[in-house]
């Protein structure tokens, strides 16, 4: 029978069905990080329980990682009692772990697709929400909660309830100045953010055949954003050219033996789902949100919604709450809008791509007055190679501050913060009241070109016009 | 271990309105910087129930007449975003037992379920009715129950749903999965050692 890769991948780490009901599911991949994890083995230790597959768990530091001074111990004595837990569990259980002097720290999302850990055909759990990045490679990747992580490390296995599978095509052609973050604004615009409850996505169609490996990453990793668990690219050539001579990849005549296996997790070409969306690429436009939630989203020509203008009550209630936290004027365009600080970073749109992309613009450009702009790599090796590419100069010219490798203000855990109501252009993936270190502070989410239009214009931009893309 | 079967939670609920409630809002990240959960009931709902300076914003979770309450009412995808258990822990931990709302995230539904706190959905209006009540009557008795999956109060009973293997995890005492999931270590073996990658 045909199947899909979800179902291929989910047959094959299926160990046997729980009395409950739900699947025991094999974890082939393990990665954890410094916030999820500490209670987890403080909960395997109160059962007197061991690592099971200590060479198959990975762990790094990104949340409270400082990016300006990393000196130990760390300003914030919270955070340095993290890390110091992390070093305490991974050596006394002997996990792979990619510290701050190893110089392949970074998000665990940029790490993993980094070291070739994450490989297609395979299962990735996270104590993280955006685990579904690593299904850019054809993983069976998503998140879980702490007791989760617990289940993992004592049994590399999780309870877990099969999802249906949505199937969305996008087909046609990106107009220059759209990336794969408006791509995936644009889906989670239109199916909502609990659109995908219940699901996992196969992002397919011509525009994801095109697609690099970072840019299946940014859609993939937004996938939690519409309510979706995990979601998924099949795997094909360039996700094996990515792979190639990554650290953990398979070596030599491994290698061809691998990459066939991995072809065969591909959805057979009349696979069924439980539900298809086609989109046309050609309707996608530079999006920014204007709210706080990652759904509510507009096209750059756009104005902000209206609450006059809602067809029913309770998108009236929603519209309203968001544009009283947002302060922005109703049926305004959002073109204009005052932004006081720039963000790029995070696995989101933290990768050397993105970097490289927005460079190629910011050359010879300034940051307007009293914007703070922050460019933050994703990992250390993203940062490496970014300086020997002289991409850091061109930030630091134009007026970034350029950051040490961590997920910094996508969620400020560590001291990168707003201030008061504050509002940032932001290429992370969040947008909720909060989120971004102050109860009061403003995220509108875009592409990192976006940002930097945003930032040298000190205001919401069209990056087509300010950078002259075409 | 001990763990007890789950087909019955009351007492007097709290109504929290709203769609999308994340898990930032539930509770603020700043409030993960710790390495156990023992402290997170005081980051509950934080930025929505005192402003920066410290103020009280007269949350419902802070008004006397709600105080001892351990049913949470609440709207659409509630849970959405991070996967932090320390959401549902912190929840659990100022004394809530169970969660009624419109629909909820699935992180955050499996991360509660996993502590032994029903999640159960109700529809809108009957959430709005529920939560109309409770205002009314913050002492009314709010009753959950698993077994015919209906939530009472007063005279009212309403059907409340959820997915039928965590309703069978509750009511059979295996919301805590781990040793189901230990005694089949030689299935595990098995199926780790036909993985061409493990």
């Amino acid at each position: 029978m045909a199947k899909n890769l979800y179902q291929k991948v989910w047959d094959e780490h299926t160990v046997g069905t729980l009395q409950d009901g739900r699947t025991q599911l094999f974890i082939g991949t393990h990665l954890i990080h410094e916030v999820t994890s500490p209670q987890a083995f403080g909960m395997l230790r109160d059962l007197d329980l061991k690592v099971k597959y200590p060479k198959r768990t990975f762990a790094t530091v990104d949340h409270i990682v400082p990016t300006d001074n990393q000196q130990r111990p760390f300003a914030d004595p919270l955070a340095d009692a993290m890390i110091t837990e992390l070093r305490k569990n991974a050596d006394e259980f002997g996990i792979t772990y990619f510290d701050l002097a190893s110089g392949m720290q970074g998000i665990v999302h940029v790490v993993g697709p980094e070291q070739g850990i994450t490989q297609p055909g395979t299962t990735i759990a996270c104590g993280d929400s955006h685990t579904a990045t690593h299904g850019a490679f054809g993983a069976i990747a998503f998140g879980i909660g702490t007791t989760q992580v617990r289940d993992v490390l004592a049994t590399q296995t999780i309870a877990m309830e099969k999802l249906k599978v949505r199937r969305i095509n996008v087909d046609g052609e990106l107009s220059p100045g759209v990336y794969a973050k408006d791509v995936a604004l644009h889906i989670i615009r239109l199916l909502g953010a609990n659109g995908g409850i219940g699901y996992a996505y196969e992002y397919g169609g011509s525009i994801f055949d095109g697609f690099t490996m970072e840019e299946r990453m940014t859609v993939c990793n937004m996938s939690i954003e519409g309510g979706a668990r995990c979601g998924y690219v099949n795997p094909d050539e360039t996700t094996f050219n990515f792979l190639k001579n990554r650290p953990y990849s398979p070596k030599d005549t491994e290698w061809d033996e691998a990459v066939s296996g991995w072809q065969a997790y591909a959805s057979d070409a009349d696979a069924e789902y439980d539900d298809v969306v086609n989109i046309n690429a050609a309707d996608i436009e530079p999006t920014v949100t204007w709210g706080i939630s990652p759904d509510q989203g507009i096209a750059i020509s756009e104005s902000i919604p209206d609450p006059a203008e809602a067809n029913n009550e309770v998108e009236r209630a929603s519209i309203d709450e968001a544009l009283e936290y947002m302060k922005l004027p109703a049926g305004a365009p959002v073109k204009g809008t005052h932004v006081d600080v720039a963000f790029i970073g995070s696995c989101t749109n933290g990768r050397l791509s993105d970097f490289r992309e927005v460079a190629k613009y910011l050359k010879g450009r300034k940051v307007a007055e009293g914007v703070k702009a922050l460019a933050v790599p994703g990992s250390q090796i993203t940062a490496v190679i970014c300086k020997k590419e002289g991409l850091d100069q061109i930030f630091m010219d134009a007026g970034f501050e350029w950051r040490e490798a961590g997920c910094s203000m996508c969620l400020a855990m560590n001291p990168d913060k707003l201030q008061g109501d504050q509002l940032c252009a932001s290429s992370s993936n969040r947008n909720f009241k909060g989120r971004q270190g102050s109860p009061t502070g403003r995220t509108v989410l875009m592409s990192p070109l976006m940002v930097a239009a945003a930032a040298i214009e000190g205001e919401i931009a069209d990056a087509r016009e300010v950078f002259s893309v075409n | 271990m001990s763990i007890s079967s789950i087909t019955q939670v009351s007492g007097t609920g709290v109504y929290i309105p709203g769609a999308d409630i994340d898990t930032d809002r539930i509770i603020p990240a700043r409030y993960l910087r710790c390495v156990t959960f023992d402290d997170l009931a005081e980051g509950l709902f934080r930025d929505v129930r005192t402003d920066p300076e410290g103020n009280t914003l007269n949350h419902a979770l802070d008004d006397p007449k709600f105080q001892g309450a351990s049913i949470m009412l609440s709207g659409p995808n509630f849970g959405c975003g991070s996967s932090r258990e320390h959401a549902p822990q912190a929840i659990r931990r100022a004394g809530f037992n169970a969660v009624i709302a419109e629909s909820f995230a699935e992180i955050f539904f499996g991360n509660s379920t996993g502590l032994g706190m029903p999640c159960v959905c109700a529809t809108a209006d009957e959430i709005k009715a529920l939560g109309a009540a409770v205002e009314a009557n913050p002492q009314l008795e709010v009753s959950i129950d698993l077994e015919s999956m209906t939530a009472s109060y007063g005279e009212t009973t309403i059907k409340v749903t959820m997915p039928a293997s965590a309703r069978e995890a509750l009511m059979s005492a295996r919301w805590d999965p781990i040793q189901e999931l230990l005694d089949n270590s030689d299935a595990i073996k098995s199926c780790g050692e036909a993985l061409p990658y493990v």
